[in-house]
């Protein structure tokens, strides 16, 4: 335990845009950031490594490799020579999501330049989130939305791929495109959803509702206690003994 | 920062309990849920709420002796970051029909339907568009969408259960009635919910519901809505302005007493500029950058309350803020990693919260604040919490169970970001269990609203966490996207319909502000404090100390 204490406090050499400063070896490298003074207003977001904010690249003396990472989620290494990228400039081709169709053609119109994609891979080599960018870009040009859709879930648009693609593309953008379409036009509709919408509409639950609301609080916790708990383990089609209420 | 030597022995016994305790889940046996009294006892004895010294009176404006959090109390016992004689109210910058402060969830909703409703809109936000609490929602959203075993009865009963019953009774009215029509307008703007083949929507239990209700995107449930909304707002570009790393620092109202706009700061050229206005939406948030009673937070960098203070200053009461929500689940190992959010999705999905002993003390899916408070009893007075590295407790979240109750592959399928995240420090979740405590992680309460989101202030409309009663005295999981989405949309309807109807032109004044010092003075708070605060201090003290010519209002250089 001890001897973990004493690896924490140990300071090591890092170059903040080429600036060397000596931070705590435990620290993430936004952390790192603060530790030498400064106060982050760009490049830093939800500090949990989903906002996309903080993406950075840093490189090793020595080593030809570019690295990234979000700052808010990797350590600092000695000597490692870093940049964030707050902001790139993006293409976002303005559509209407009523008017497209979960096709080739809706990509290329609104992504003429997603063509130009050499399949050279840095865009895979520069993503945070560790996604096959390169694969769901191979299946935007194939028009195959689903897998574009699947493939890029976990894209926090930080704009690192579209930093470094020699295509000049705006990956992450095409990318959400695609997920809209998919989720929109491919996927099936909740039919329960649209019915339940339904119901609420013709004032179903209005009485009863407006009975709980008017209640004292005894009747409600005597009715919240009195309440027939789906078992964790129920599958999707288990319902209720007591259906008074639905 | 991988389990050390220490911990991984006692990972061992969490292992050896497992495979009995996964036998009971199939069985469905689940350890005993507290009855309402026995919950009462447990959060009068161990919730953060209730320790002495965890609340104060304020002393000044339209909510004066109501009692706390200090911590907000110091924010509104505080003087503006605007001298109001400095600034020329006549310049204005930019005008627009409406003026929605806060570019998360609740303000983008808010401003995609005044849209909708003819609106002309502009977007505020402190940092960039969609960095907010929104994105960094992770297990899911409530509705109850399933006919045959749900229904809107149910889910307010469980939203009040939750909220001890001191709920707003319109307003979980409201919430529950439209939570089925936001779903369908999610998912009719292409939000990319988790469906069975057929496109049924499946669903979780979260703490405090009676049916599986909780809707979800993997676990970045609000990043998908978040970006989503964005994505739409970015197609309407010719009517919804964004003005980023803007943060409202005051409104503004008019002779009439109207809002009418509100002075923001640009953060990077250190300007105050004039908004316009003829309504007003704040939608600016929580406040967990606040660090309330020291807890580490699960909030977004931005979190700081600042609509609190202007609403306040403006003449809108708040209520609710005496209770304060601390997510049973943050990261507490590794402590690089601290404070991070622990969706509760994988409590829904069967995990198990054990102490040192690898035994279970409390059922998981206790409401927010009773399974809290029950970690904490576990780690102070029971003495079996987890000892971390540096210091702290923790209490096992058995996620490897959910590949055994799930089959092989369901963690990482199922929390694809949390899996990420762990792995990068060299823990892998569906091997080895997480080390979680309470972390600060919700507003309750906020600016005092109607199920239309009017405010006391004729023009101000607020819209979701900033605004308090919907959720009572405790919100349940799940019902923080859908708040964002039901009011945030309200929120935009009700101010395209009054900019329609009732907005009146009229001279611009911050005499509010002037009144609020010399209230401050009257109460003999003599102060530098300023807030709105905008953004947390983290930078090095050490460093600081040796910036000998540099001037610091707040927090901010």
């Amino acid at each position: 335990m001890e001897a973990q204490e004493m690896k924490e406090k140990e300071l090591v050499p890092i170059f903040i845009m080429g600036k060397r400063y000596e931070v705590p070896s435990s620290l993430t490298i936004q952390k790192a950031l603060e530790y030498a003074g400064y106060q982050l207003v760009r490049g830093c977001g939800c500090r949990g490594g989903i906002c996309g904010a903080c993406g950075t690249v840093y490189r090793f003396p020595g080593s030809y490799k570019i690295e990234v990472g979000l700052a808010c989620q990797t350590m600092v290494q000695p000597n490692m020579y870093l940049t964030q990228i707050p902001f790139f400039p993006a293409t976002k081709s303005v559509y209407d999501i009523e008017k497209v169709n979960p096709t080739i053609e809706t990509l290329m119109k609104a992504y003429p330049e997603l063509l130009r994609c050499l399949q050279c891979n840095t865009c895979t080599k520069s993503c945070p989130m560790d996604i096959e960018v390169m694969d769901y870009m191979a299946a935007a040009m194939r028009g195959d939305v689903t897998r574009l859709a699947e493939l890029s879930f976990d894209c926090v648009m930080c704009g690192l791929c579209t930093s470094r693609c020699p295509a000049e593309i705006c990956q992450y953008n095409i990318a959400i495109l695609g997920r809209r379409l998919y989720a929109k036009y491919v996927a099936k509709k909740a039919e329960h959803l649209a019915a339940m919408v339904k119901m609420v509409e013709t004032g179903r639950y209005d009485p009863m509702l407006k009975e709980l609301m008017e209640t004292n609080e005894e009747t409600l916790k005597t009715l919240y206690t009195a309440r027939e708990v789906e078992p964790e383990q129920a599958d999707e089609y288990w319902t209720p003994k007591d259906k008074t209420y639905l | 920062m991988a389990y050390t030597r220490e911990l991984k022995e006692l990972i061992k016994k969490v292992e050896a309990t497992r495979p009995a305790r996964v036998e009971k889940k199939k069985r469905g046996e689940e350890f005993h849920l507290l009855s309402l009294k026995e919950r009462q006892e447990r959060l009068e004895k161990y919730h953060p709420d209730f320790k002495a010294g965890s609340k104060r009176e304020i002393r000044v404006g339209p909510s004066k002796g109501y009692a706390i959090s200090p911590e907000i109390v110091d924010l509104l016992e505080a003087r503006s970051r605007l001298n109001p004689d400095l600034i020329d109210l006549n310049k204005i910058a930019y005008e627009t029909d409406i003026l929605v402060i806060g570019g998360g969830g609740a303000g983008t909703a808010a401003a995609l339907m005044a849209q909708e409703h003819g609106a002309r809109v502009t977007i505020a936000t402190k940092l960039r568009h969609g960095d907010a609490n929104t994105m960094m929602a992770e297990g899911g959203i409530q509705a109850a969408s399933k006919g045959e075993k749900d229904s809107p009865y149910f889910h307010y009963l469980d939203v009040l259960g939750g909220g001890h019953f001191k709920n707003v009774p319109e307003l979980a009215y409201t919430l529950v009635t439209e939570a089925p029509k936001v779903h369908a307008w999610l998912e009719n703007l292409g939000c990319m919910f988790t469906k069975f083949p057929d496109g049924r929507l499946r669903a979780l239990h979260g703490g405090g519901t009676c049916r599986k209700r909780m809707h979800y995107a993997a676990d970045i449930t609000g990043a998908e809505i978040m970006r989503t909304l964005r994505d739409e707002a970015r197609n309407r570009v010719q009517d919804i302005k964004v003005l980023e790393f803007s943060p409202a620092v005051e409104l503004i109202l008019n002779e009439h007493g109207h809002c009418a706009g509100a002075v923001l700061y640009n953060l990077e050229t250190e300007e105050y500029f004039v908004v316009k206005a003829k309504a007003v939406v704040m939608a600016t948030g929580g406040s967990g950058r606040l660090h309330i009673q020291g807890f580490m937070t699960t909030n977004h960098y931005g979190a700081t309350g600042d609509g609190l203070v202007m609403g306040y200053r403006a003449g809108v009461k708040v209520c609710f803020l005496h209770t304060v929500q601390y997510h049973p689940t943050g990261v507490a190992f590794p402590e690089q990693a601290e404070g991070i959010l622990i969706t509760e999705k994988f409590r829904g999905a069967g995990a198990n919260v054990l102490n040192i002993d690898g035994e279970q003390f409390v059922n998981e899916r206790e409401p927010r604040d009773v399974e809290s408070s029950c970690f904490i009893r576990e780690c102070a007075e029971v003495g079996k919490g987890i000892p971390t590295p540096a210091g702290k407790m923790g209490i096992w979240l058995d996620s490897p169970m959910i590949d055994m109750l799930m089959g092989e592959g369901a963690v990482k399928r199922e929390f694809p970001g949390k899996y990420i995240l762990l792995k990068r420090f060299g823990i892998d979740i569906s091997l080895e269990p997480m080390l979680v405590y309470p972390t600060l992680h919700y507003q309750n309460g906020g600016l005092e609203y109607n199920n239309r989101c009017e405010t006391s202030v004729p023009g101000l409309f607020s819209s979701g966490e900033v605004s308090g009663g919907v959720h009572g005295e405790n919100r349940l999981m799940g019902n923080s996207l859908l708040d964002v989405c039901v009011f945030g949309r309200i929120g935009g309807v009700s101010a395209a319909l009054y900019v329609k109807e009732k907005a009146k032109d009229g001279r611009l004044t911050l005499e509010h502000v002037r009144r609020y010092h010399k209230e401050l003075e009257e109460a003999g708070i003599i102060t530098d404090r300023v807030a709105p605060m905008l953004l947390p201090d983290y930078s090095n003290p050490k460093v600081r100390e040796r910036q000998l010519t540099a001037h610091y209002i707040g927090t901010i250089r």
